[in-house]
Parts: structure tokens; sequence; C-alpha cells
């Protein structure tokens, strides 16, 4: 960033730690940018002449005599139909080789939306994926993230909900993302001929980990444009919001604040809903929806991240791998989608919500059964038939290779009920029954 | 002349003030920013420094910045206009607000200051009253607003001069009142309140005894709450907390509901916003807004207005208890506000209690609980404010401080179970670690006996032994077999099953069975009840499960047709013939 003329430079240094230094300086606002040889740093703490600096990338190499600038202003990003197809670093610079972006510079971060002036989402995200469209219906201005053990191939289910869904830009904000599945997602958008829908702000292994920080605000006031002043569909994705909080942890433990559990920060609840609560359905139609990707270490969802996450966003999928049919399928019990309910059975057909649970119910039947048969004990007819049931629903619906739309997944489901069980043994509402059960 | 302040130092929404004059703990100053008033609350002073914490963003806050103490704690503004309004923490009103997006620095006022109202006098020249008597009413959304003596008068005052019936704006003075040393006050129909004291104004209060009805069958039947009773929700997330929550201030019969949302999402409250218009109250058939007020400081607004919601929220409830009124007050989640301590506990550097929670957490949570409560007014009128709050223990362990030291206060507790969750068995509530202790309240006793029917208790109470029973065998036969354990065990695993399928597990999202009135669910016990106590024959545990499962299905359709209409009489002899052809003839 080059320096102003009638910007004053500091030169004295009193304090580094590895994400921070510190400077005597006055004038100086909250939040406010400044620049420490060159690398982009923010205020995070002022206590009488003395102000304390978040350096982005790090505070390897910065002399006690460094030179500071401050910008007087908030970290801001440039907003224009020009970041279409684009890819850009944490701060918002490009990093594919193009122009910079000409257009109206807005802070990140920014207020959040009046809850009086939302709307109750309302419109269904088709993704062909049963598991998720039957089980976990997703709509419009919802934010949900996939709970996921890092060998779970959940940045593959991403991209393909990302391009199967109707939406009319998709925002990725990589954070801590390795360097190949960057260029995973790049080729994959590319050869479906997306690219030029897609603005992408990435920070990669590579890159410092406190820029990360940066990624979430940077991908959401890019959505809040085009949501707002364009009334386009968003779709976010923000992979891997772990790496976010790490790099939080980082920070908060450099400042010297006191870790609640699992060493995160105290207000990592806060920080967290910051971001999700960006995800909103506005009344002209406008609407961004968040899809996030959480890691968990070896599926543990009481740590601090994945817990505080899920009371925050609405719904969660799980993915995993089933050795019956040797497939990666959606978790039928533990995925969630809260909003569902806005459009099963409202905008999908009126059997929706009954066959839905009916079939986890069922489901959870085989799981029994399973446990029966592991340990030695004799299975009765029902356990037989829902194993046979089960491992049909697994195949055919719950496998993350469906693509199937909404009805045939129901029709899919009341084949399998008639297949294997009574009416009485499914215990759905007669009238539904006598319209769809297949004889 | 009031004390200003300098802003010396600034942590995230953490301020150190240098003050010139007094101020108090707990005082709201004013803090300009780039030309916007930030409002603010001291809540640490160390000689001339106040610590306070700023109830917006404090961005581009800078050293040497202006304050402006106000010389008040933080306070509400009370009087009629307040129901179907949606207000913020700090009692803004949202609906006044410009702009999409909220902007820092703008409050609107709470009340409408050119609607007329219908006053009515209730006292006369020459009455002697007290603060929180009754001078009048106004009609608000059909509720008989109780128009007060403000509650901060003290002694007592007499009845100068009182207007006639007749239209007033809420600032035109309705009455006159004389105090004891011969001043004149005039009254009008706003007053404040700060919002972290409780409103006394009533006699006593008495333990609550009357039943509060929610529709609900596994809270009205198995663990009852009562009109002032106190109760609480934890689980963790995905176990149906919110749908609950919902469930219970669509249907409950009380007055006034109050919803504060309190760090939650804001779809959640998008959906009351959404919904509650054009819902109907189920025991009055009037709109279920007009008897709600929504206090909405979601999880993306300031953290410190967070921890405001729930004061603001509790006192305008205790301003309807004083009218004479019943409210219901939910708070969604209290574990929202305890983060809010703990922030800024820990922005203030104190040293941390249990999980970094402040020290004094279990007192500021027992001071809540004990605002809620049936009280007897001085004029032997009763109002009362129930209190649900939900808890989102860190990962669902409820053997963390919020839960337990909620569980210290609350009378009510319907543990919300990720098990039962996984299994669909909704609501979740877990029906042997749940409680409520008014079961085992005489007064509570009693009033059931007089207005339900004398067995009722002893008809919950078998219940809930025969779910423990269910779960002990159920255990059992999970060690030792289907074939290890006799015939009988399993007609008694059944018959809980019976009871979980049919009273417990209610659907919240179908037309019917989302509410069932007490009537109703005193037949549907009667039923069960009566499938319990029958005696059965079976050969072989087969078919012991394929009666059961034929029986709760006939059952359950019951639970989705309308009560007493031919479809749910046909159900009912249905299931009668299926029991008479099974049972032994003693």
């Amino acid at each position: 960033m080059a320096t102003k003329a009638f910007q004053k430079i500091y030169t004295k240094i009193t304090q580094i730690t590895k994400a921070t230094c510190s400077l005597k300086a006055t004038g100086i606002g909250y939040d406010e940018l400044a620049s420490v040889n060159g690398r982009l740093a923010q205020v995070v703490k002022i206590a009488g002449d003395e102000v304390t600096l978040q350096v982005f990338a790090g505070t390897e190499g910065i002399p006690t005599n460094a030179e500071v600038t401050f910008m007087g202003k908030a970290p801001t990003l440039k907003v224009g139909e020009q970041l279409a197809g684009r890819f850009f670093n944490a701060y918002g610079d490009p990093i594919d080789g193009g122009p910079s972006i000409d257009g109206k510079e807005v802070e990140i971060g920014g207020p959040s939306v009046n809850p009086v002036r939302r709307e109750q989402p309302s419109e269904l995200i088709a993704t062909g994926i049963a598991g998720i469209d039957l089980n976990n219906t997703l709509v419009t201005g919802q934010k949900i993230p996939f709970f996921a053990d890092p060998d779970q191939p959940f940045n593959q289910v991403m991209a393909l909900v990302a391009l199967r869904a109707e939406s009319d830009k998709i925002i990725l904000g990589g954070m801590g993302m390795t360097n190949d599945d960057y260029l995973f997602f790049k080729n994959t958008f590319s050869n479906a001929g997306a690219l030029d829908r897609i603005v992408s702000f990435i920070n990669t292994t590579e890159g410092p980990s406190v820029e990360r920080l940066l990624i979430p605000d940077m991908s959401l006031t890019a959505a809040e444009y085009f949501a707002v002043e364009k009334h386009e569909k968003v779709l976010v994705l923000l992979t891997d919001m772990t790496n976010y909080a790490d790099a939080l942890a980082i920070v908060s433990n450099r400042m010297d604040q006191i870790p609640s559990k699992d060493s995160m920060p105290g207000s990592i609840y806060s920080d967290l809903a910051k971001i999700y609560e960006k995800a909103v359905q506005f009344p002209d139609g406008g609407s961004i929806t968040i899809i996030a990707v959480t890691t968990l270490s070896g599926g543990d969802i009481t740590h601090a991240v994945p817990d505080n996450t899920g009371y925050i966003t609405e719904g969660q999928l799980y993915l995993r791998r089933d050795s019956d049919i040797g497939k990666v399928i959606v978790d039928p019990f533990r995925s969630l989608s809260r909003l569902k309910q806005l459009v099963t059975g409202k905008k999908t057909r009126q059997d929706h919500p009954q066959v839905m649970n009916a079939a986890v119910r069922l489901y959870a039947d085989a799981a029994n059964a399973k446990t029966k048969l592991e340990n030695g004990f004799d299975l009765t007819d029902y356990d037989n038939r829902a194993l046979s049931f089960a491992k049909d629903y697994s195949e055919k619906l719950l496998a993350i290779d469906v693509n199937l739309n909404t009805e045939e997944m129901l029709d899919v489901a009341w084949s399998l009920f008639a297949e294997y069980f009574t009416p009485a043994e499914v215990n759905i509402k007669q009238e539904l029954v006598n319209k769809f059960w297949k004889n | 002349m009031a004390t200003k302040g300098i802003v010396k130092g600034i942590v995230s929404n953490l301020v150190t003030l240098e003050v010139n004059g007094p101020v108090s703990q707990n005082e709201i100053c004013f803090i300009s920013v780039a030309g916007v008033k930030l409002m603010a609350e001291v809540i640490k002073v160390i000689g001339q420094n106040a610590f306070a914490q700023v109830f917006e963003s404090t961005r581009g806050m800078k050293v040497g910045d202006e304050a402006e103490f106000e010389g008040h704690l933080l306070e509400v503004t009370l009087g009629p206009g307040m129901l179907s309004r949606n207000y913020d923490g700090l009692q803004n009103d949202l609906d006044k607000m410009d702009g999409v997006f909220l902007r820092r620095g703008q409050y609107t006022f709470a009340l409408d200051n050119d609607r007329l109202w219908a006053f009515k006098p209730f006292a006369t020249a020459g009455d002697t009253v007290e603060a929180g008597h009754w001078l009048g009413e106004v009609d608000e959304n059909f509720q008989p607003h109780k128009i007060m003596v403000p509650f901060v008068f003290e002694g007592k005052y007499t009845v100068k001069s009182i207007v006639g019936e007749g239209e007033y704006t809420i600032n035109d003075t309705i009455a006159v009142l004389t105090s004891e040393d011969g001043r004149d006050v005039p009254v009008n129909m706003i007053q404040k309140w700060p919002v972290k004291k409780a409103i006394e104004k009533y006699v006593e209060k008495p333990r609550p005894f009357k039943l509060l009805e929610t529709g609900v069958r596994t809270i009205d039947t198995v663990n009852p709450i009562v009109e002032g009773g106190t109760g609480f929700i934890p689980g963790p997330f995905g176990t149906g907390k919110t749908v609950m929550q919902h469930a219970i201030s669509k249907q409950a019969e009380a007055d006034i509901v109050v919803i504060a949302a309190c760090g939650e999402r804001a779809n959640e409250v998008v959906e009351i916003f959404a919904e509650f218009p054009h819902l109907v109250d189920p025991h009055t058939g009037r709109k279920l807004m007009e008897r709600t007020i929504i206090i909405a400081n979601t999880s993306n607004m300031p953290v410190a207005a967070r921890e405001a919601s729930v004061y603001t929220a509790m006192t305008i409830s205790e301003y309807y208890r004083s009218m004479g009124l019943k409210v219901l007050l939910m708070a969604d989640s209290t574990s929202r506000w305890a983060q809010a301590l703990r922030e800024m506990s820990n922005r203030l550097e104190e040293l941390p209690g249990p999980d970094a929670f402040p020290m004094d957490l279990s007192a500021i949570i027992a001071n809540f609980y004990a605002r809620a409560g049936f009280v007897k007014l001085y004029n032997g009128a009763t109002g009362s404010v129930t209190f649900i709050g939900t808890v989102s223990p860190a990962g669902g362990n409820l053997k963390e401080p919020v839960t337990e030291n909620t569980k210290k206060v609350a009378r009510c507790f319907y543990a919300l179970e990720q098990e039962r969750a996984d299994r669909k068995r909704y609501p979740a509530i877990n029906p042997i670690d749940s409680y409520s202790k008014y079961l085992e309240y005489p007064e509570f006793q009693e009033y059931i006996a007089e207005h339900v029917s004398p067995s009722w208790i002893e008809k919950v109470n078998e219940i809930k032994t025969r779910m423990l029973r269910g779960k002990e065998i159920s255990e059992q036969i999970n060690i030792l077999g289907d074939d290890g354990v006799p015939v009988d065990y399993h007609i008694t695993f059944w018959k809980s099953e019976l009871i979980d399928f049919v009273i417990l597990q209610q659907d919240a999202f179908d037309e019917i069975d989302a509410v069932t009135p007490l009537e109703r669910q005193e037949f549907m016990l009667d039923q069960v009840v009566n499938v319990c106590r029958t005696e059965f024959r079976f050969d072989t545990f087969i078919e012991v499960m394929d009666f059961f499962k034929n029986l709760i299905n006939v059952f359950k359709q019951m639970n989705y047709s309308e009560y007493k209409s031919e479809k749910f009489n046909e159900f009912v002899q249905q299931a009668n013939e299926l029991i008479k052809n099974k049972a032994t003839i003693n």
C-alpha cells in the first residue's frame, strides 16, 4: 500500500509478540487498519497512547524500528460486478493475475440486518442428493455446515451442491485450504462452465494463519453486495471454519485472554455467530445462503468449535461411509436441517414430512437389529426385513451419488415401504397411506 | 451538572473512561464517536476510571472521545402499546428503525406518542394510593391494561384529581397525586423502571399452584408447570429446544407472552414475526401476535445488549403482572446470556470461575429466576410471571455451570436428550430424568383434584413408574436377548412404549396433534392407563410386539384425528376391540 504524503509515520515499536505489536500513537480509531513495514495490521486494543496491532501476516522479522502508518479506516473491499469470476487473497487483492477491481469501497464486517426486515426463508434449494433434499432439505437464506472428519469428501459434496443449486453467484471462502483443494474447486467450477458466477477469497495453508480471519468477512461483504444491490441468490461456501476458529484462538492467546473451553476464546460463540448470521433472505428476492465446513477431530462434536457452530447454524450435515454398500452417505440420524419444515410438505409433496420421518425411524430399527445381530442374538422376521430395507434405503436414497427430484425420492421411499413392511409397521397417517401406498 | 468522561482505552466493547465527577455502578452514558452517540453501561469503577460496556460496535472510537453520563441506570419505558411490538435488547422499537441494516447509535422510542387510548378511571379524587395501585385502565389489544401509580413513588399519595372517561395519549396527564408532604405530582400513562431491579409492588408471593396449560402432553400430563412457576429446558443442539419453546409460546394459556430471543438465530425470530400474526390463540380465538411481545437480541447483535435483553423482558413481564395478568416469559437461551457475562468478565480481567464464567454466575441466575412468581396484589387480584428458559449446554454435557446453577433454582426440568432426538422421538424430553417439583406441592395436588380429576396425579405417577420399568427391561433385553426374558417382560416393556408413543411423543408440525387441550389429555391418559392395567395373554414375544405395534398405530391415528370426531371415535372403537381380543378375562 502506498503511503500518502500527509500520513504520520511511526518508527518506534515498544512490544512484539508472535501476532501483535504495540507502539505509542494518538488519534487512532478502534478497528483501524495499519501497515507495519508493508504488512497489513489492525488495531485490537488501545490503552491511553499505547496501541496494539494484530499483524495479519505474522510478526516474523518485524524490527522495533518498523515503519507504521495508520490508514484511518477499517478493512474494506471494493465491490462491483467485476468481482465475478475472480480469485482474491484475504485482503481482497487479485491472485489470478487479473486487474484490480474498480468499484465501491465498503467496510467489511458491516452491521447486521434488522431482524424485522428479514423475510422468512421459503425457497427450496434442490441438490438432487436425497440425503439432503429428502431428509434435510435446504432453504435459501439458511446457514448449515458439514461436520466432517478431514478425510471425508466434504469439498467434493460441497462443490456438487454448489453447482446443482440454482444460485446466481457462488462465493468461495477458503481458509487454510490446501493448494490441491483450491485447484480442485477451480477446476471443478471451470469444467462446469460456472466460473463466471464464482468469486473466490482464498487463504491457502501456505498463507499466514491470522490472515484467515479476514476471509469470511471478505466473502460475505461480496455476498451482501450481490444480494442487496443486485437482488441475487448468493451461495457462500466457507471451508474450513475450524481453521478460522484456530486463528481466533491464536490471536486471543497472544493477547493474554483467558481461554474458555478447548483453548478457544470466551467470545467464540459471538465470533462465529457474526459470520453465520449474515445468511439472510431479503424481501426483494436477494438471499445469502451459507454452506460451511467444520472439520472435527475424531468425530468429536462436543469440541468447542462444532459445538458452538451447532448452536448457531440451522442444522448440520454429516457424511459417513456405509460399509454395507461401500459408499459415502449423508447420515440420516445426526444430520438435520432446521428450516426444512418451511418447505417440506409445502413446496414439496404433502407426504414428504411423514415419509421422511418414517423412513428414518425404520432405519433406526435396522440399526437396533444390527446391534442384536452383532451381540449374537436371534433376529425376528421384522428385524430381517428392517435390515434389508436399510440396505436398499442407503443405496437408493442416502448415497451421495443419487441424483433425483423430490417426487422421485418419495416414490422410491414408498416402494421400499411396500416391499418390506405393512402399513401398520410404517405408522403413517392413514389418509397418506390410502393415497400413496404401493400395492 | 452531569458528569462527563473522556475515552482512555478500548478493548473490543469495553471502554475505559476518565470521569470528572460522580458516577454510579451500572449508570448509563453515551459516548460520541464521529458524531454518533453510543450507549454504554458502567460496570466497574477504579479511582477516576469508569469501565463501561458499550452496547454497540466500537469501531472507529478514539482516545479522547467524549462521554456524557445520564444519572440513571438502564431503564425501560412502560406504558400501553407494548403488545405486538418487536424490541431489541434495549427496548428500541425495531420496526421504527430505517433501512435494512441496523445502524449503530439509532435508538427508537418504545411506545407510540400519538395514539389515543380509551381510558376508564378506577380511582376517584380523595383516594389514598401507593405505587402500583390501579388508577384506571385502557384497552390494549383486548387486554385490560392498568394505568398504575408509578412504581418509583414512595409513601402514600392522595388523588387530587383524575380525568374522566375519554381518549388520551400516553403523555396526557390523567391524574394529579398529592404526596404526604403536600407536593402535587402529575401522572401520565408512562413510567420508567431500571431493568435490573425487580418490581415488587405486591402484597405476597405465595407458592404457585394453578396449572398453566401448554397443550404439550409431556409437560401438562407428565411434568406440569404452573402459573408463576419456573422451568428450564436444557439440551444439545438439534434436540428441539426451539420447536419446544415456540410450541409453548403459541399454545400456553397465558394473557401475555414475552419472548426473549437472547443471542439466538435471527431466522427463529423471523419465524415468529411471520407466523404469529396469522396464528390464532387457542384460548381466546384472537391473533397470537396481539398478546405477544418480542425482545430480539439475536446472536449477531451486540453482546452487551444481549445481557440487557433478558432483564428488559423480565421487567416488562413484571409490569404486566402488576396489572393482575398471567404472563409467560420465555428466554432462549440463558446460556447466551451467561456467555455475554463471561465475555465481559474476561475483558475486565476478573479471576474466572468454572469454565471461565464469572464467579457470581450462580447468584445472578438465582436472582433472575426469583423474579418469576405468582403474586397477590394490594386489591386481592393475582398475577403471575411464569418463566421458562432454555439452556444450551456446551457439548450437550449437563455438568456445566449454567445448567447446574439453573437446576438449583428452576422447579421444572425438561431434559432434552440426544438419543431420543436421534430416534425421532419428539419432543425429545427424557421422561425419566425430567421432573416437575410442582407435582409434589399439596396446593397443586388439591387444585388438580378439583379442576381435573382426583385420580389424575396417581395415574401420572403410575405412567412415570412404568416408563422407568420399561427402560430397565429394555436394558435387560439388550443384554439377555428377546428370548432371554419372560414374555411378561415384553408386555411390560411394550406398555411403556405405548405410553411413549401415545402420550409423550407429539407431532409439533401436525395441525391437530400439535395442541392437546387438557380434556383430551385426560381422555388419552385414561385410555393408556387402562391398557397398562389390563392383563394380556401372549405366547411369544413376537405376538406381543405385533399386538402393541398395531395398537400404537391405532392410538396414533387417534392423536391425528379431531377430538371426538367420527373418525376419532372409530379409532377408539378399533383400539377397544384389539384390547378385548387379547385381554385375559379375570
